[in-house]
């Protein structure tokens, strides 16, 4: 097992591409989703307050 | 099937269908790099050449085919948004740069990574491969940039748009300056067809799982400008204040 995972002495390089890719995916998927809450949360905040003031 | 686009091109409607396709895509995807990935990384038999550092290039290539893709996508839409006017083209443009930023990003790290052991360097200047990368991920960048910096997203799209265009003539050069110039990146190997099935069908998985998920998130962050754009519409209006989560 240990030795699949030092790959010959390239483990430290092919698993920081692995672990690398990974979080930017990760990164990709947490920030499209926070964008999403913002513009949703913002949109109901205005159209809130825009009922309140007619 | 005209009709069926014409309905997709439509704001609310593809609000509404989007998350099923995301979950799906995303899903199946996920399962792919897995399932590719195990296989390249534990299974495809070693490179006499390079040895077990080869396996680099379970994500490097999907990530490198991925951040032109979402370029070429961009610039595509942006240009589909300036002749027709269409207002999901531009929403799809401005929802695919942050994510090719993000995949260029991870070609160039990766790349990067595997050229320290391979060539003796983590960065070659110069290099036509390695310096048109550098500059798709400044012209994201110039991009998103633009796009932030123009408050009135008609004008935003128009300008932006152009400047998608103008780049455009990098994603020629970066597909074939290993072929154009002499550079230390190697050719295309997918493509030449010397590979072994055992190495390149994991590959192979892996482009198709890499590619599910960037369309995943794309249709994500599109579905989120959608929004956006429409939020003086009526339904959106009826959407976030009739009680729906997100």
């Amino acid at each position: 097992m240990s030795e699949a995972l030092s790959m010959g002495g390239y483990g430290p390089y092919v698993w920081s591409c692995i672990g690398l890719t990974l979080i930017v995916l990760a990164v990709c998927a947490i920030s499209a989703r926070r964008r999403q809450h913002r513009i949703f949360n913002d949109i109901r905040t205005q159209l809130k307050a825009m009922e309140q003031s007619r | 099937m005209w009709t069926f686009f014409h309905k997709l091109a439509s704001p609310p409607h593809f609000y509404r269908i989007a998350p099923a396709f995301i979950r799906v895509f995303a899903v199946t995807g996920l399962v792919l790099i897995g399932w590719g990935s195990w296989g390249g990384l534990f299974e495809a038999p070693i490179d006499y050449q390079q040895k077990d550092a080869f396996r680099i290039i379970y994500v490097h290539v999907p990530t490198a085919y991925l951040s032109m893709m979402a370029y070429s996508i961009m610039a595509v839409s942006a240009t589909i948004g300036l002749i027709w006017r269409m207002k999901l083209a531009h929403a799809v443009a401005a929802g695919a740069a942050p994510l090719g930023a993000w995949f260029t990003f991870l070609a160039l790290a990766t790349g990067s990574i595997w050229g320290r052991p391979m060539w003796g360097t983590w960065w070659e200047w110069g290099d036509p491969r390695l310096t048109s990368q550098l500059l798709m991920l400044f012209l994201y960048f110039g991009y998103m940039a633009l796009r932030s910096a123009i408050d009135d997203p008609l004008k935003a799209d128009k300008a932006s748009a152009v400047l998608a265009l103008v780049g455009a003539v990098n994603i020629p050069i970066i597909h074939y300056s290993v072929y154009w110039w002499t550079s230390l990146h190697q050719g295309q190997t997918v493509m030449e067809g010397k590979m072994p099935p055992e190495m390149l069908n994991p590959l192979l998985i892996n482009i198709l799982g890499f590619t599910l998920v960037f369309g995943a998130l794309l249709l994500y962050r599109v579905r989120s400008e959608v929004l956006y754009r429409e939020r003086r519409s009526r339904w959106v209006r009826e959407l976030v204040l009739g009680g729906e989560m997100r």
